[in-house]
This record gives C-alpha cells, sequence and structure tokens, in this order.
C-alpha cells in the first residue's frame, strides 16, 4: 500500500498541479479584490465572500487529496451509477428547488448551497469515457452513436428545464470529445457554420450589398459566397476533382467581375445577388448531375449543404425575429454591436468592458479598481470575475490568466495522449474541453466577444460548486493519469 | 499507444484553442493598451456629482401679494460607514417605521450601483419642518446621519389650485424628454407651474467630487474649476387678483362650475374659479400622491379645470356675437325689427321665447334677450342671395365667430385649454349634403344652442372683446416675470373683422339687460355693468346656468363669465355672482343692500348629495 502511495505522488503531473494552485490562487486574489469591503478588512471574516471562498479553496484541497488516495478502479467501476445518481438528482433538484432568480438549480441542505448540474458534468465525463471505451464500442454503430448522444443530451435537457441554459451549453463542449475519437468533422463543421452563417444572417440581415440597390441583403450574399467556398473545399478534399472546382470558380469570379463592370462603367443598377443565386444554382446542378453520373453519394451530400446553407440563412432571420423572445434578442444584437443599448442589456457588458478597458498594461493596482469597487460591474466576483483582473492587474493580469488557462488546456490534451487506458485518455479530453468552453464563453463574454451567458470561469469565480466541481472533475484525471502505467490494454 | 487513425485531430483540437485565446489576448490588447476611452470612462463613473438644488421662483398676486413660496423640506441621508452600530431600533422608531422598514430601505440602497459606504444615502425624503423639528433636536445621538435641505412649496392662500398648479417627482418621460432632469427631481406637473417650469426651475448648481476606489472623497475635481453655483428661479408676478379669487371661490362654493375675469384692455386674467377646488397645499410633499388619487376619484372631479376644459353651448351670451355678425354682413342694422309671437314659428319648427312686447329692434332684442330676432336674423344670412351658396354663407359666418376668439384655443399659459367648437359647412355637408340645408335646419345656432361649443374661459372674451370694442388680447395669467418678459403673443392685439362701429348697440343692449332686463335682480346701482344672461342647454340633466358681462360701460376695467352648472336659467344664479365679483373688484366691497344677495348665494349648495 505505502510502495503504491508512493508510486502515485511520483507520477503525478507537477505541470498541472502547479497550473491548478496559481489559477486558485489568483482567483481567490480576485475574488478579495472584488468583494473586499473596506469597513472589515479581517483576512479570516468567513461572512465575507472572499473568507468564504478560502473555506471552499481548503475543502476543495481535502476533495483533491481524497481523490489522488482513491482507486482508479472505483471510477471505470461507477461510472454508470454515478451517471444515474446524478440524472437522478438533476431531476429531484428540478423539482424540489426553490425559485432563485428564474433558475430551479440550487439544492438547499440547511446552511448549504449546491449546484448539481455542476457536477454532473463530472459524472457525464465518466459517463461518456467509459461507454465509449467500452469493448466493441464503435461510431459506426448506430445503436452505439445514439447511446453516445443520449449521454450527452440527457443532463443538457434537464439543465435546460431548469432554466440554467449557460451549464447546459457547456455539455456542447464534448463535442470536441467526440471529434478527437472519430466522428467526422462535418458535424463540427456544420455545427461551426450554423453559428457564424446564423451570426453574418442576423447582423447583415439589413445590410444593401451597394448602397444604391437598397433592397438587396448582404447578409445572405455572404453566406451563398461561403457555402460555395466550403462545398468547392469539400469536393476538392473528398474527390480531388478539380474539373469541378475550376469551372465554378472561373464562372464565379468571372461573372462578378463582369458584374463590377458593368455597374460601374455601363451604369446599370445590376442585382448582385441575383448573380450569387446563379452562381449557387450551376454549382448545385453540376453536383447533382456528378452524382447521377458517378454514383457518388457524396455529390449529392455537398449539393444538399449548398442548398440547406441557403435556407438556413433565410429562416435565421425569420427564426430570430420570431421565435426569440425580445430580451434575448436584445442580448444577441448588443453581442454583435447592432445596438448600443446602455441602459439594458448592454449596461453589464459595457460596465465591464470599462473595467478592463481602464486596467491599462499593468492596472490600477490591488483594490485600486473603482469600476469593481463602487460596484460598476455586475456579479463581479462570480460570472464577471475577470473585470476585477483586467481592472486592478492590467494586461499583464489578463494575458497570464489566459495564457495560463491555454497551458492547462495544452498540457491535459498532451496527459490525454500520453494515455494507455482509452478510458483516461477520453475522460482527459473531456477535462480539457469542458474548460476550454468554460473560458472561451466566460471570457468572451466580459471582453463583449461572446452573449452574455451566465458561466463561471473556472477556479476564478466565487462559488463552493464551481470551485469543487472543477476539483473534482481535474483530480480525477490526474489521478488516472498518476496510474496511467498500471494499466496494460 | 493507442491505434489511431484520428491522430492528426489533438493538433486541430489545440489549434482551436490557441486560435482563440490569441483572438482573445488581441482583443485584450485592442481594449486594455490601443483603445485609452475606458480609462476616462471609468473615471466618470468614479465621479461624485453633487447637485445644489436652486430655489424655486415665487408667485405673487397682481398687487404683490405672496402667493407662493418656499419652504424647507428635510431629506434624512445616512453615511452607512459612519452609522456602523448605530441603535437602530431607536432611529426607526424616532422616524416613526419598523425595524424591518429600516434594513429593507438599507438593503435596497446598498443594491444601487455606484453605491458607496462612504457617501450619504437618501435614506427619507421630504420631511416637513414640523416632521422634522422633534426629530432634529435627537438627531445627534445618531452618528453618520444627516440632513439634506430641499424645498418645497407652501402656500399663502389656499386658493387658484388648478390655475396654480403643482409641483411632483418628474416622471419618466420628462427626464427623457429633458436633460435637466434625473430621478428624484421636482418639476411642475400642471398649472403656472408647469407652463413656466423653466422661469421657474432656476439652474442647477454643481460639485464635482472625485472618489476613489473606496468611494471615499478626495476632493475636488480640478479645484473645482467646473463647479457651478445655483441660479434662483425668476420670481412671476401674476395677473390673478387673489382676494378676487379667494372671494369667487367662496360664491362658488357648493356649485360647480367657473368663473373666469380677464382685464379687457390687457387679457390680464383676474380670476380664474374651478369649482368645486381643493387646498393647494394638499398636493405638497410626501402626502401628495395619496391626496391626489383622492382627488382623481371624487365624482365632482375637482381636478377639472372647469374654466379652461368644460365646453358648453354658450346659449344666449352668444346673441351678442350674433348680432355683430348679421350688421357687418349687412342683414340687418340697429333698426331692423322682427316680430315675435311668443317665439320663432316656420312650420312645424318652433323656438319658444318669453313674453315680451313686439316687435322688437336690435337693442331691445339684446335687452329681452329675444330668440326668434336672432331666429330670423340668422335665417336671413345662411339663405341671403348675396352668397352663391349655403356652405359660403356659414362659413363666412365661421370667420367672424372665430375672429371673436371661438372654435380655436386662445393660447392661455395654462396647460390643457380646450378649443370649443365652431362648426364650417364641411360638418353640414356630411350630415346633410352638399349644400342640402338652408338657415331653417340649422336654426339652433343662432342662439348658441346645437353644435356650438365654447370654454367659459371664450365666454368671458367675448365679453372683453365688446368691452374693447372690437379687440381682444389673449388671456394670460402671468403679468411680469423677474428679469424677463412675458411671451410676446400676449401683447399681440387680436382685432375682430367686425367693425367698432357696430358694437355700440350692442353694448347699449347689454347695459340695459342690466337696467331693466334679464339681469335687473343683479344690478349694481353706482356702476354701469353690461351683462347678457344666457342658458346652455343640457340634455343630461338641468341647464347650466350663464352670465357675461363687463364694467363700467365705459372704460372697462373687467369682463366676466360666469357659469353654474344645473342651476336653470342664468339670471337665477350666473348673474348675481358676476356682479357680485365685478362690484368687489371695483369698490372692494359689497353694498348694504346687496349683501342679503350675497348671503344667498354664499350659502346656497346646489350639489346633490
Amino acid at each position: 500500500m505505502d510502495r503504491r502511495n508512493e508510486n502515485i505522488l511520483i507520477n503525478i503531473d507537477m505541470w498541472t498541479i502547479g497550473l491548478y494552485i496559481a489559477l486558485v490562487i489568483f482567483g481567490w486574489i480576485s475574488i478579495y479584490g472584488a468583494s473586499y469591503n473596506f469597513d472589515d478588512s479581517n483576512f479570516w471574516d468567513f461572512s465575507q465572500r472572499f473568507g468564504k471562498q478560502l473555506v471552499w479553496i481548503g475543502c476543495s484541497v481535502a476533495i483533491a487529496a481524497v481523490l489522488l488516495m482513491l482507486d482508479t478502479k472505483i471510477y471505470t467501476t461507477l461510472a454508470y451509477f454515478i451517471y444515474a445518481f446524478f440524472i437522478i438528482l438533476l431531476i429531484v433538484t428540478l423539482l424540489v428547488a426553490p425559485d432563485t432568480r428564474g433558475s430551479h438549480s440550487w439544492l438547499v441542505l440547511g446552511p448549504v448551497s449546491l449546484q448539481p448540474a455542476e457536477f454532473a458534468k463530472t459524472a457525464t465525463c465518466l459517463c461518456l469515457a467509459k461507454f465509449m471505451s467500452s469493448y466493441g464500442f464503435s461510431m459506426k454503430n448506430v445503436r452505439d452513436t445514439i447511446i453516445m448522444y443520449l449521454i450527452i443530451f440527457v443532463p443538457m435537457l434537464i439543465i435546460i428545464a431548469q432554466n440554467e441554459t449557460g451549464s447546459a451549453l457547456a455539455y456542447f463542449a464534448l463535442f470536441l470529445v467526440l471529434y478527437r475519437q472519430g466522428m467526422t468533422g462535418i458535424i463540427l463543421l456544420l455545427g461551426v457554420c450554423a453559428a457564424v452563417f446564423f451570426v453574418v444572417a442576423i447582423r447583415f440581415g439589413a445590410t444593401p450589398i451597394v448602397d444604391a440597390v437598397p433592397d438587396e441583403n448582404l447578409g445572405m450574399f455572404a453566406i451563398m459566397i461561403m457555402a460555395t467556398i466550403i462545398a468547392l473545399s469539400m469536393v476538392y478534399f473528398y474527390y480531388r476533382d478539380n474539373t469541378l472546382v475550376k469551372t465554378i470558380s472561373i464562372m464565379g469570379v468571372s461573372m462578378f467581375l463582369i458584374g463590377i463592370f458593368v455597374y460601374n462603367y455601363l451604369d446599370v443598377k445590376i442585382k448582385f445577388s441575383y448573380l450569387a443565386y446563379i452562381v449557387v444554382g450551376a454549382l448545385i446542378v453540376y453536383l447533382l448531375v456528378m452524382a447521377l453520373r458517378q454514383r457518388k453519394i457524396g455529390y449529392f451530400l455537398i449539393s444538399l449543404f449548398v442548398a440547406g446553407s441557403i435556407g438556413f440563412g433565410q429562416m435565421s432571420d425569420y427564426a430570430f425575429n420570431k421565435i426569440l423572445q425580445p430580451h434575448q434578442q436584445v442580448r444577441i444584437k448588443v453581442t454583435l454591436g447592432m445596438e448600443n443599448d446602455l441602459k439594458k442589456s448592454g449596461y453589464n457588458v459595457n460596465q465591464s468592458m470599462i473595467a478592463i478597458g481602464s486596467g491599462r498594461l499593468t492596472g490600477k493596482g490591488f483594490l485600486q479598481g473603482t469600476q469593481t469597487k463602487l460596484k460598476y460591474v455586475p456579479e463581479q466576483d462570480t460570472d464577471f470575475i475577470f473585470c476585477t483582473v483586467g481592472e486592478e492587474h492590467g494586461f499583464i493580469g489578463t494575458t497570464a490568466v489566459v495564457i495560463g488557462f491555454l497551458t492547462l488546456m495544452l498540457r491535459l490534451i498532451a496527459l490525454a495522449e500520453r494515455q494507455r487506458s482509452l478510458f483516461s485518455k477520453i475522460y482527459g479530453y473531456c477535462v480539457a474541453s469542458i474548460i476550454f468552453f468554460h473560458v472561451a464563453i466566460n471570457v468572451g463574454m466580459v471582453i463583449g466577444l461572446t452573449p452574455v451567458i451566465g458561466i463561471p470561469l473556472p477556479f476564478f469565480s466565487y462559488g463552493g460548486s464551481s470551485l469543487w466541481s472543477f476539483t473534482i472533475l481535474l483530480f480525477i484525471f490526474l489521478r488516472l493519469d498518476a496510474s496511467r502505467k498500471e494499466v496494460y490494454d | 499507444m493507442i491505434n489511431d487513425s484520428n491522430d492528426n485531430r489533438r493538433f486541430i483540437i489545440s489549434l482551436i484553442m490557441v486560435a482563440v485565446c490569441l483572438i482573445y489576448i488581441i482583443r485584450l490588447f485592442s481594449i486594455q493598451i490601443v483603445d485609452k476611452s475606458y480609462l476616462e470612462q471609468s473615471q466618470n463613473n468614479a465621479y461624485l456629482r453633487k447637485v445644489i438644488y436652486p430655489s424655486r421662483g415665487l408667485l405673487t398676486d397682481r398687487n404683490g401679494k405672496l402667493i407662493v413660496f418656499n419652504k424647507p423640506a428635510f431629506d434624512i441621508m445616512i453615511v452607512p460607514r459612519e452609522a456602523r452600530g448605530m441603535d437602530t431600533l431607536a432611529f426607526a422608531r424616532m422616524l416613526g417605521i419598523t425595524k424591518d422598514d429600516f434594513d429593507k430601505r438599507m438593503g435596497i440602497i446598498r443594491r444601487k450601483s455606484g453605491y458607496s459606504p462612504y457617501v450619504p444615502q437618501l435614506f427619507m425624503s421630504q420631511l416637513s419642518a414640523e416632521e422634522y423639528g422633534p426629530i432634529s433636536e435627537k438627531l445627534f445621538k445618531f452618528n453618520g446621519v444627516y440632513v439634506q435641505k430641499r424645498t418645497l412649496r407652501d402656500y399663502n392662500y389656499h386658493n387658484a389650485a388648478l390655475a396654480l398648479g403643482s409641483i411632483g417627482e418628474v416622471s419618466k418621460k420628462q427626464i427623457e424628454a429633458d436633460d435637466f432632469y434625473s430621478q428624484g427631481d421636482y418639476a411642475g406637473q400642471n398649472g403656472i407651474e408647469l407652463t413656466y417650469e423653466k422661469v421657474l426651475r432656476g439652474e442647477k448648481g454643481e460639485e464635482i467630487l472625485l472618489r476613489d476606489s473606496r468611494g471615499r472623497v478626495k476632493g475636488k475635481y480640478e479645484d473645482g474649476k467646473y463647479d457651478k453655483l445655483p441660479v434662483p428661479g425668476k420670481d412671476i408676478e401674476l395677473s390673478l387678483d387673489i382676494e378676487l379669487q379667494k372671494y369667487g371661490e367662496e360664491l362658488m362654493h357648493g356649485k360647480i362650475g367657473s368663473i373666469a375675469a380677464i382685464e379687457p384692455s390687457t387679457g390680464e386674467i383676474l380670476a380664474l374659479v374651478s369649482s368645486p377646488t381643493y387646498d393647494p397645499s394638499m398636493l405638497v410633499g410626501r402626502k401628495r400622491s395619496a391626496n391626489f388619487a383622492a382627488l382623481s376619484k371624487d365624482p365632482l372631479k375637482p381636478l377639472f379645470d372647469r374654466p379652461m376644459m368644460a365646453q358648453y353651448p354658450p346659449g344666449s351670451t352668444f346673441k351678442t356675437a350674433q348680432a355683430l355678425v348679421l350688421q357687418q354682413e349687412g342683414i340687418i342694422t340697429p333698426n331692423t325689427a322682427y316680430g315675435c309671437q311668443h317665439g320663432f314659428h316656420a312650420g312645424a319648427l318652433t323656438v319658444g321665447c318669453h313674453g315680451h312686447e313686439s316687435p322688437l329692434n336690435l337693442m331691445h332684442s339684446i335687452q329681452h334677450s329675444c330668440n326668434a330676432y336672432y331666429c330670423c336674423g340668422f335665417r336671413a344670412l345662411i339663405d341671403h342671395k348675396k352668397y352663391k351658396t349655403v356652405s359660403e354663407a356659414i362659413d363666412v359666418w365661421k370667420n367672424h365667430i372665430v375672429s371673436l376668439g371661438f372654435g380655436y384655443r386662445l393660447g392661455a399659459d395654462v396647460p390643457n385649454e380646450k378649443r370649443g367648437y365652431i362648426p364650417n359647412s364641411g360638418v353640414y355637408n356630411k350630415v346633410y349634403g352638399e349644400n342640402r340645408w338652408k338657415g331653417l335646419t340649422i336654426i339652433s345656432l343662432s342662439i348658441g344652442q346645437g353644435e356650438v361649443l365654447a370654454t367659459p374661459l371664450q365666454i368671458a372674451n367675448l365679453g372683453a372683446t365688446i368691452a374693447n370694442r372690437g379687440y381682444y388680447y389673449t388671456p394670460h395669467l402671468v403679468k411680469n416675470i423677474q428679469g424677463g418678459e412675458i411671451d410676446s403673443s400676449f401683447i399681440e392685439c387680436h382685432h375682430s373683422t367686425i367693425d367698432p362701429k357696430y358694437y355700440n348697440v350692442v353694448v347699449d343692449g347689454m347695459e340695459l339687460v342690466m337696467i331693466s332686463g334679464t339681469g335687473y335682480y343683479s344690478r349694481i346701482d353706482s356702476i354701469a355693468v353690461c351683462g347678457k344672461t344666457g342658458t346652455a342647454e343640457n340634455p343630461h340633466g338641468k341647464d347650466h346656468s350663464i352670465f357675461m358681462a363687463f364694467a363700467p360701460k365705459d372704460d372697462p376695467k373687467i369682463a366676466i363669465s360666469v357659469v353654474v352648472e344645473n342651476s336653470g336659467f342664468g339670471a337665477t344664479w350666473a348673474a348675481p355672482i358676476a356682479t357680485l365679483m365685478i362690484e368687489k373688484y371695483l369698490k372692494g366691497e359689497i353694498p348694504k343692500r346687496r349683501k342679503p344677495i350675497e348671503q344667498r348665494l354664499l350659502d346656497a349648495n346646489l350639489i346633490k348629495e
């Protein structure tokens, strides 16, 4: 027994431990800065947020220590039980949780409030890793694929029902894991395309291509060009069909050159979107002909992608205006810079950007941030904690945090890749992906790049649930990694 | 190692992570290093702009009597940092609130953006001097509690509530419409307080202080270079005679209606009574909203400004205007006489009249208020051959009437003035068909009934126009603005389209009304009053009693209209009230002979319970 523990301590990845400690400490300093009250400067005051966070950190260390002691076999053995337990817990929470600002996700146990949704991520990662590493699992098997998606979507849907959309969206991060394990990149591509096309359709839906022809739509025009380029790239990568690529490219480019010539020198107010429709039409016809002649379904699917992109673009505009609720529309518009609504939805983002922007290179200094101390920034020790970093520690501080997280994620990927056990490898990717998603959305939100979605910054944001769940998520992997050599499969 | 055909994907995933982080670092670089505006904005947030409120302009009456002035009010401020350890229970008890209220208020204060425990926070607003008095002795016991002085309105006379208006907290709309206001400010909400808000309010002063991250004031920004002293509001001298106003309100007590009195030579409004009324001090301070709610629920509508907003058929008072138009158009001369057989008869149509000798000439037709005379005259006008169509005739008539101040807003400086209503040819063409009607169809217009509507102010203004023999000034409530000028529209003379020579016979007729006509009962021995009774038909109940008058006949000093709703014939109620007002204004007191009349009016209560 002794020998084994010794072994583990030697094999633990000190890089990750170091990064974890650094981030947690920097996080606590930020919370101290954000919630510091000059009236009660007692360092150990546990009624203050920074005091409580110290308790959470202490508990986290204990949790981490316990996790490192535990035998790795319990994770592979109990993965399904843990998952089932958390699904039930999520449902129970949904039913019994009190209304906390519209959300039903907090379990109140006496003095402690916990958010099971945070811990359910770890359970889902374990379950997914177990299932995908099980003997005979293959993504080519329809039944396996369906179960794989269900493992991700079931907790996600329950969490959406709890009205914690932000937490639920974090499950999308697991698609990176699926991609790594062989899910076709097209799903990832389609996902990214859908997001980009949606944004373009909304953002430029009312912008004309040329000022003189006002009833045209730059959004659709851009979507058609992007869809054409992606389709041509796919044709090239999958079939090396130079003829098709060249034909359509030359046709497209020459048509627009002629179009520009006619418009500028012959002064005819032609509609450029019609030219785009002609090119796209030609592309679709060409693809269908190729599909029939060569009996390759791929051509048909690519033509479907092009047609689908145009349909999606048209529908996005409609869906945005008819299906989304006004406050959601405003949030998206503010994020896309279409509306400068500084009094309402834009207020938080604007104030957080003022806080970060006013930090300049070196920051205003510890406890000197007026934006955060005078409470202009909302949620400043939870979702907007990054503001305090920006205001008090400047560009140096924010870059350090971003690079710190990036190093951690890359390190986790490197660790995952060195696993002998498929279970550990998949789980490692889950951890990296989930941390990546949280960092990307949270930091993106406070610097005005992503919509305001309330999710915490790992290790930084105040709160026991968040800190503990990320600690558990990470240290299970570190424990798996430490005993990677014991596994020979 | 696991055999893996997707091995290159580890690099794609890493690349995605690196790309996102790189984009974020570039973005951070642009907002933290490149863009310098955020630092400035954060400094703006850290300023503490302390407003210094100006005192509001005072209101006096035409004789210099102070009507509206300012009284101090006290806002209780708390500096939470200094108030730590305060005996909150005792503090709450002193202010007459519970401990729960105290905690709730403090909770709301703490959640405000920009909150700092080092800066005074508004805890309770607008304590009156009476409320503040007993508290002030105990305040020293509580650390961190301060008092900010503000001003509220106070009244020497508890009259003219609607004309003066009141001040209240600004609405969201007002804040959006005018940069001057911020939340919690006070502004005129109606009456003179609203019309002359910009004159009365003055200019706010401002002290700009800098705060550090603890919210502590670090001193004046740029040594007070940008500080501003407040500029007090300008005082206004109103044209009202507050004693006359008060007397009018007493006479109208227990009656629904209005009095409008104008100085003909200037258009200055001497009294503007709306009855029932209320005490303007009811709408001051913290009891404002409760009282306002009670007043707006009152079925007698004390908040309805009757002299400006009520619209009645002017009844027989309108005959004077008809007499002027008929003469101007050459339909009648002072010698034209029409017969009257207890009214006007044309086929099945009869407009009744009371017993008097017949036929009457123009002057006596006014004296006896003969309906038949005006029916005949008006019919002759509308059906006259010199007009191509009846439409042309009525439009000519309408233009004359409008030049006498009817049909459109006069433009007085009291908000919410109504325009009344004078129909034109379009109205009748629409109802009866293009020119398919004649004088007889619209005969009720001749005696001021039917479609025509006028406000009491317009009727008083007709009196002023006749008193001036042909012109009027837009009625207004402001006589002088301290260090400023009144609106140029109030010194602009409006001439009617009627030649001044046609006025004399109307004036003589109105004098006869008082000497031996329908107004005899209300005559004043020592003053030559010209008057005209009227009755506005009321389809909903008893008719409204109307009286229009001016005095003295030569060199008129006052023109007046009185409306008493649901009180029947004009001579009974409206006329004596009008002449008492005239006598009070011109003589200052009521002689012995008329005391019983005065007493009867003061005692009368015509409002059915």
